[in-house]
């Protein structure tokens, strides 16, 4: 015990920095409370914690991270659990139900992350380089075989997304006629690990899958084309025959938080980067195993100039 | 066979009884057969017909009704009284939550850190377990609490206890006075508790995630909901067992004194029951610990959350240590609780000298109170400084099973290939592309040759049940996975029951492994096994059986122990080898357990389902993670957990029909650290 009690002697005391901290309260002003959302992607990560690092650090904000997906997240709009969700990939359904107009008004839109969303189907590297060809839809059939399973009933099979995603793949495999059958992954974590292990064992693999992405610094998939997106080609959930448009990324926003106002509502409306600045931080995260905070802090003090301009 | 059934006096050694002593009638396995040969003969001719499948986004009315109620209680829960209420409750937890995580966990704004910090905090738990159980326990608990902070998770392993703490604190507040309840009236209110411990159990935990969410809000208040849910049924079951055996004539003699019911309830029945209630109680921790992953989904906090974000990213070892830690919090748990209960017997005998006890508790209830005022003062005392022993063993988690994912995927490819072409598929086809009117009938008659009358009204409601939600061909690639994952379950279970059962050695070896397994969070082994074997069906049948394994092996360990080792002598004597031995004596007579161990393994698989909709294994499990995932597909996500309690209900009453024609051997009453199960029957009963 005296050994303790000697160990703990050589570092400050509690009670200093008790008092250290009330002080700096006194003197940052009242940021308040900023209740982020953290969908489980790696790239929502990313945006959220940069953002909350900024928010906590140079705004002195207390940032409450809450790990959650979609559907629940949007749900705490109302009730003041949630205050910001960073990055949202279009949830038609979600607006429908929380938006003014249409819902009860707790949400509303927040503006562009800066990012752009592509989503597609994609296959491993090895194979788009042994056999360019299968980059054209219209070539899928003649590898079909090749890409049959153990869950493909013979057919080809086409590996789906995270159910969260907004995905069309089944309509799309019976409007182009292709040999194909759709299994769907279940979690991003599956996916990404059936594309690595095809990509390291040369198999073959065809998906759905997205940028932007950490896992296209380490394995970059190549996209395979479907016929061009059109305004309206994917309006009909049973008709669609069509590649997945371009998405803008934006954040949704709890309609009380904003009407509170401060300096922390006014970051997150000016945030706006880009995709590789996203997959960077992502990369700091599972690339280099940073802890989320770290690889924000990191990324935020090599871009102190974009951070400036979100500040105003 | 039937014959080696009869009771041991009949002499099990005998291959072939000279004199039968009930009628030969034609066996079960003959019956089944011919149900089987005559469903695949009709399948031939009518298969793909009516099978109800539904394509990928397709939902029925009553989905769609059920997402529209949904939708309603979300429009109105500004005016509607009952989600106010619920809100308020919701409220209630997340404050009590909140204070002691101020005051254990997290720092206490403005001061940098909790309250109370981890000396205080070890050295408390440590006196605690003193004054239950003793001084193993003690230096037991500061070791599992110093292991929290040195491997790098302290606050969130406060977090996983202050979750625990108070969720089973409600429990023993609503749960005891059910447990009195199902231990104390008629059949009538014992089969409707029952029943409804039954839907709760079966429930997967996901399917009530969105629903509490929706009532309860998220983070802390939906952690404890969600906990709470799933952590009652065993203590009801357990302590209402405990109650409803207390000997008859013990309760006899105490009435004749003239005592009134109250008295009887508190002076003979919880106290003679009391040793089974703490069994009741340490299965519900164990319960609810095993619920901190899932919580995770609603921002429970807790281990389960970095275990969760490590996932998210891949990071195997990752998940790997918060992991490990959650086994470290449920050996110390179940250790302490057992201890507790054993060493108040031994204090209510008086083998305990109670003067020397006080003296020592209360010097070292000194000494923590020196701790807490310590680590109130000094930041070293209060903040575990950080260690790099967690990133190391992660590391070195992931490059083992980066070696081994390499070195074995050939083989584990290979096998699943063959078990899903030769077992997988072809069950699959029969099942699912069987018109539904005749895999109906079919089962309905496989469950009148196993379950006997008894399973045919539990059958009939649970298959019309699954009919009315639509969802009937998920159904039935479920039960195929269900299935090839039991058979799985049971193939170990025999192998390394047996094993265990006759060498004392394999038992000491395996039973920590098993022990582990059964606590370790499913998701943590899920990135691993998806490596091994891709996502597939497969995927889904193998975490389903790393889950459902250890309580199967340990219950066919456990029964053919319980063989009487005069029958064992006997059948050496008369000169049969070791194989003889073991497939006409042990498992013979061990055949109860071996029944209790396939209804807890398909039951334990079932519950797995639903995790396996994250690795591609499709069918219902998808069904209820997209109703999880998106909000307009919430009606079809409930209909598929409602399916998923329909077939666990079923099963389970077929299993309990056949497992009743065969009693078992041995005193099913006898207290066992496995006693739940026994008593129970049912799913994750020793959880």
């Amino acid at each position: 015990m005296a050994a303790l009690t000697l160990a703990g002697c050589g570092e400050g005391s509690i009670d200093e920095e008790t008092k250290e901290n009330e002080s700096q309260a006194a003197e940052a002003g009242d940021c308040g409370e900023v209740n982020m959302a953290v969908n489980p992607w790696v790239g929502y990560e990313a945006d959220a914690y940069v953002v909350g690092q900024i928010a906590s650090e140079q705004l002195g904000c207390k940032v409450n991270y809450k790990e959650l997906k979609e559907d629940v997240a949007w749900q705490g709009f109302g009730t003041g659990e949630v205050d910001v969700v960073i990055e949202d990939w279009g949830h038609p359904d979600l607006e429908k139900k929380f938006f003014e107009g249409t819902g009860d008004g707790s949400a509303m839109d927040g503006g562009p992350t800066g990012n752009v969303g592509i989503i597609g189907w994609y296959v491993p590297p090895w194979l788009a380089e042994e056999h360019p060809d299968i980059l054209e839809y219209e070539n899928l059939n003649k590898y079909a075989k090749d890409f049959a399973t153990s869950e493909s009933g013979g057919k080809g099979q086409f590996l789906g997304a995270d159910p969260s995603y907004v995905q069309f793949d089944e309509a799309i495999v019976a409007n182009l006629d292709l040999d194909f059958k759709v299994v769907f992954s279940g979690s991003e974590a599956a996916s990404i690990t059936a594309f690595q292990q095809a990509e390291e064992n040369k198999e073959f693999l065809i998906g759905y899958f997205y940028e932007p992405q950490w896992l296209f610094a380490d394995v970059p998939l190549a996209k395979v084309a479907l016929p061009p997106y059109e305004e309206g080609c994917q309006d009909d959930p049973a008709k669609v025959a069509c590649d997945y448009p371009e998405t803008e990324l934006k954040k949704i926003l709890s309609t009380e938080w904003v009407a509170e106002g401060g300096p922390a509502v006014e970051l997150v409306q000016n945030f706006q980067w880009t995709n590789e600045d996203q997959n960077l931080v992502a990369k700091y995260i599972s690339d280099e195993g940073l802890s989320a905070e770290d690889a924000a802090a990191k990324w935020v003090e090599e871009n102190q100039d974009k951070v400036d301009a979100w500040l105003g | 066979m039937t014959a080696t059934l009869a009771p041991p006096a009949a002499g099990p050694r005998s291959p072939e009884p000279p004199e039968t002593r009930e009628r030969r009638t034609v066996p079960r396995w003959v019956w089944a057969l011919g149900v089987i040969g005559l469903w695949v003969a009709v399948w031939a001719l009518t298969k793909g017909q009516d099978t109800l499948a539904l394509a990928g986004r397709e939902n029925t009315d009553l989905h769609d009704s059920l997402t529209g109620f949904r939708d309603d209680v979300l429009a109105n829960r500004d005016t509607n009284p009952v989600i106010q209420f619920t809100y308020g409750l919701g409220d209630w937890f997340g404050g009590v939550v909140d204070w002691l995580q101020r005051m254990l966990s997290i720092p206490d704004f403005p001061r940098p850190v909790p309250q109370v910090g981890w000396l205080g905090i070890t050295a408390v738990a440590a006196w605690v377990g003193l004054a239950v159980a003793g001084w193993r326990i003690a230096i037991l608990v500061a070791l599992s609490f110093v292991s929290f902070g040195a491997f790098g998770f302290w606050s969130d392993a406060m977090d996983s206890l202050i979750v625990t703490f108070v969720s089973v604190a409600v429990v023993v507040v609503v749960g005891i006075p059910l447990a009195v309840l199902l231990g104390t009236s008629g059949r009538a209110t014992t089969a409707v508790v029952t029943t409804m411990l039954d839907v709760l159990q079966t429930l997967p935990a996901f399917v009530y995630l969105a629903p509490i969410a929706l009532f309860f809000g998220i983070g802390p208040s939906a952690a404890v909901i969600c906990t709470l849910i799933y952590a009652l049924p065993p203590l009801i079951r357990i302590a209402g067992h405990g109650i409803r055996t207390v000997s008859s004539t013990t309760i006899e003699a105490t009435d004749s004194a003239g005592q009134t019911r109250w008295q009887r309830l508190t002076k003979v029945q919880l106290p003679m029951a009391r040793r089974t209630i703490v069994v009741g109680l340490n299965q519900t921790i164990m319960a609810a610990l095993s619920m901190a992953t899932i919580a995770a989904l609603v921002n429970g906090p807790g281990l389960g959350l970095p275990v969760y974000r490590a996932l998210t990213r891949n990071d195997v070892g990752g998940a790997f240590v918060p992991g490990l830690l959650i086994v470290v919090m449920a050996v110390m748990l179940d250790r302490a609780t057992t201890a507790a209960s054993e060493y108040g017997e031994k204090t209510a005998r008086g083998r305990v000298d109670l003067r020397l006890r006080r003296i020592v508790l209360a010097v070292a209830g000194i000494g923590a109170l020196v701790a807490v005022y310590l680590s109130r003062t000094y930041s070293s005392l209060a903040e575990f400084r950080e260690l790099s022993w967690g990133p190391q063993l992660a590391d070195a988690v992931d490059r083992f099973f980066e070696w081994f994912t390499d070195t074995f995927r050939d083989v584990t490819q290979a096998f699943k290939d063959a078990i899903s072409s030769l077992l997988l598929n072809p069950l699959q086809a029969l099942l699912s592309e069987s018109p539904w009117w005749l895999a109906a009938a079919a089962i309905l008659a496989l469950a009148v040759v196993f379950g006997g009358v008894r399973a045919v009204v539990p059958t009939v409601l649970c298959l019309a049940g699954l009919l009315f939600v639509d969802l009937w061909h998920d159904a039935m690639v479920t039960l195929t996975m269900v299935l090839v994952g039991t058979l799985l379950v049971m193939v170990l279970a025999v192998v390394l029951g047996v094993a265990m059962a006759r060498s004392r050695r394999t038992d000491l070896v395996l039973r920590p492994l098993l022990d582990a397994g059964q606590t370790i969070p499913p998701f943590v082994y899920l990135i691993p096994v998806l490596a091994l074997f891709g996502p597939t069906r497969f995927t889904a049948i193998v975490a389903g059986v790393v889950y459902a394994a250890p309580v199967a092996i340990k219950l066919v360990a456990d029964g053919i122990q319980g063989v009487s080792p005069t029958t064992l002598e006997a059948a050496r004597s008369t000169g049969s080898t070791t194989w003889q031995e073991i497939t006409k004596v042990q498992l013979p007579m061990a055949r109860g357990s071996l029944v209790l161990a396939a209804n807890q393994g398909l039951l334990y698989v079932l519950a797995m389902v639903v995790i396996g909709g994250l690795v591609g294994a499709g069918a219902l499990g998808y069904d209820v993670v997209l109703g999880f995932a998106r909000s307009e597909e919430w009606g079809k996500g409930a209909a598929g957990g409602i399916s998923i309690v329909l077939l666990g209900i079923m099963l389970d009453r077929i299993m309990r029909g056949a497992a009743g024609k065969d009693r078992p051997v041995r005193d099913p009453a006898q207290p066992s650290r496995w006693a739940g199960v026994r008593w129970t029957g049912s799913l994750r009963a020793t959880r």
